[in-house]
């Protein structure tokens, strides 16, 4: 060990496979194939666990088997406004339930094993969301140290409620919360405080990261079956960094749900640079948007891990966004007619869902795979009045007129709320592109064609028609 | 003025990349200030005010130092103001489901 470490960026970063290494008890390479590609299923089977053993582990930290409710009055509601014979009924995962309030901590839960189990004394994360909340409750459990690094303050010392509060409670789980101004270089700090510490990276992005998430698709496509006799047709699914959508079309696969619409639903924040000292507290919401769906469903292996296990373009068969005021409009609607007080973020594809139930038939059953503790900071009145503040005008009006940062629009009506649909071939193009830059425009070999067409969930065909057009 | 003594839970301030350190490819707006820290834990230092250099010992165990800006510090999180724009969602779908809008 060097006892004199470069602390500069460039200095950290050109150790961080090294330290990555070192912090997640996993060896990458032996996972590598060729150029681009590598041996996913290899990774999920080899460094993940089966999902019998991932159960026996959640039972361990009293994560998991949550309920699942029919959300009639929303689904009444939908019908007012849908066609005859349509009006599809709209179920609802109860994520809340889990130990610390949201899905996080199915993913919390293996990393936090893994982590013991190896003998670390502690575990890091870095993550400004439910996830921190997460790890610091099963750290708890597990008698590990833990450490939340979250990006929190603008340069004007400007707070994000949300984010807030999610320190707030990663402290009473016992954890110590670092707390950074905006930037990417929060990584930098992440890496310098795994080298330091030498705990677990509690990564969003390894295998049991995703792993994690594979019991909440197969528990509800259990409850689904249970209940109504048939599979969904469609679970949707808050899309940010990708593991939500994978861990759950994962579940959905092992439950044998083969004709069931894995549905990604973001908020749109289009315009809004993620990386932006100015445009961060003007984003209402602090994770499910564009800024984190749409860069890592093109490009998964920007995340803190060498190859992400989270990779949504395989499993996703439609993608979509709401906007801010959509988001609020239905975490309103599910606390006075369905007397569920949640969200806001995690009732982003509840708004999706309202959505495309109106299109779907009257027996089709959909399902909206989470929900999220609510509380002070988290909530839409602290992260409007705070909207408010910063000068984004607050108003009812058609959600079309939303400018992300500008305006936040309060739908008028129910029927007002509507889906946009992304173009999965053009982020598969632009995945495409990212590829082509990677490889300086090289030709694709067999393996690499193969792989991408897992990847892109498609054809090598389409891959090598696409892959030509984006440079190569 | 106020002075934490040892042991008391404060929160201290630190530079950790000052602007010409930061990463490549930032927008201007964040390329031009430093990025900072904020970390809490127990005062090890005998006494101090805020505005000092003090170190503490984190809710982990590490030692962390930097300028001291809060002394027990406050959650300052609320429920903000009820919002007009939301207040009257329940009324208006409730008038919905039970068919009184279309009798109005």
């Amino acid at each position: 060990m060097n006892n004199n470490p470069d602390f500069s960026y460039q200095g950290v970063m050109s150790r961080k496979n090294r330290i990555m290494k070192q912090a997640v008890g996993i060896d990458y390479d032996q996972f590598e194939l060729e150029g681009i590609a590598f041996d996913y299923d290899a990774m999920m089977n080899k460094a993940g666990y089966s999902l019998e053993e991932v159960r026996k582990i959640q039972e361990e930290t009293n994560v998991g088997k949550t309920p699942l409710f029919e959300m009639h009055n929303l689904t009444k509601l939908v019908r007012l406004h849908a066609e005859p014979g349509k009006g599809a009924r709209i179920f609802i995962k109860d994520e809340a339930c889990n130990p610390s309030g949201s899905f996080k901590a199915r993913r919390a839960s293996l990393s936090c094993y893994q982590a013991q189990k190896q003998g670390y004394r502690g575990v890091i994360s870095a993550t400004s969301g439910n996830y921190g909340a997460a790890v610091a409750s099963q750290s708890a459990m597990r008698g590990l140290n833990c450490i939340v690094v979250q990006e929190l303050f603008d340069s004007q010392d400007l707070s994000q409620p949300e984010i807030m509060e999610k320190g707030r409670a990663c402290e009473a789980y016992g954890a110590e919360v670092v707390q950074l101004s905006v930037g990417p270089e929060l990584f930098y700090k992440f890496l310098i405080l795994l080298e330091e510490t030498q705990y677990f990276n509690a990564s969003l992005y390894t295998p049991f990261g995703i792993a994690g998430i594979e019991t909440l698709g197969y528990e509800l496509a259990e409850q689904v079956r249970r209940t109504v006799g048939k599979d969904p047709a469609a679970v949707l699914i808050t899309h940010a960094g990708g593991g939500n959508v994978t861990g759950t079309a994962r579940g959905l696969q092992k439950a044998g749900c083969k004709d069931t619409d894995v549905i990604g639903i973001s908020v749109d924040l289009s315009g809004l640079h993620m990386a932006s000292d100015h445009d961060f507290n003007r984003k209402s919401f602090t994770t499910g948007h564009t800024g984190f769906g749409v860069p890592f469903a093109t490009w998964p292996d920007r995340a803190d891990v060498p190859r992400n296990a989270a990779r949504s373009l395989r499993y996703l068969d439609r993608y979509y966004t709401v906007t801010q005021g959509e988001v609020f409009y239905m975490t309103e609607l599910l606390a006075q007619l369905e007397g569920l007080e949640r969200g806001p973020a995690g009732n982003t594809s509840l708004a999706g869902a309202f959505a495309l139930a109106m299109e779907m038939d009257r027996d089709d059953v959909i399902v909206v795979q989470e929900t999220e503790y609510t509380g002070a900071g988290k909530h839409p009145s602290p992260q409007l009045t705070f909207a408010r503040k910063l000068g984004i005008a607050v108003k009812r009006g058609k959600p079309e007129e939303s400018i992300p940062g500008q305006n936040i629009i309060i739908p008028e009506s129910p029927a007002q709320i509507a889906v946009k649909r992304v173009d999965l071939d053009n982020l598969k193009k632009s995945y495409l592109k990212k590829v082509a830059q990677e490889k300086g425009g090289g030709a694709l070999s067999p393996v690499e064609l193969d792989y991408l067409a897992a990847e892109l969930k498609t054809s090598t065909g389409w891959v090598e028609k696409h892959y030509g057009k984006a440079g190569g | 003025m106020e002075k934490a003594q040892t042991g008391d839970w404060v929160q201290v301030f630190k530079v950790v990349l000052k602007p010409e350190e930061r990463a490549p490819g930032l927008p201007p707006e964040t390329a031009k200030v430093p990025l900072t820290m904020k970390v809490k834990g127990f005062l090890i230092d005998q006494a101090a005010a805020v505005g000092d250099q003090v170190a503490i010992r984190t809710a982990t165990g590490r030692k962390v130092e930097g300028k001291l800006i809060g002394i027990n510090p406050a959650y300052e999180i609320d429920y903000g103001r009820p919002q007009p724009e939301l207040l009257n969602i329940g009324f208006e779908t409730r008038s919905l489901l039970s068919g009184e809008a279309d009798k109005q």
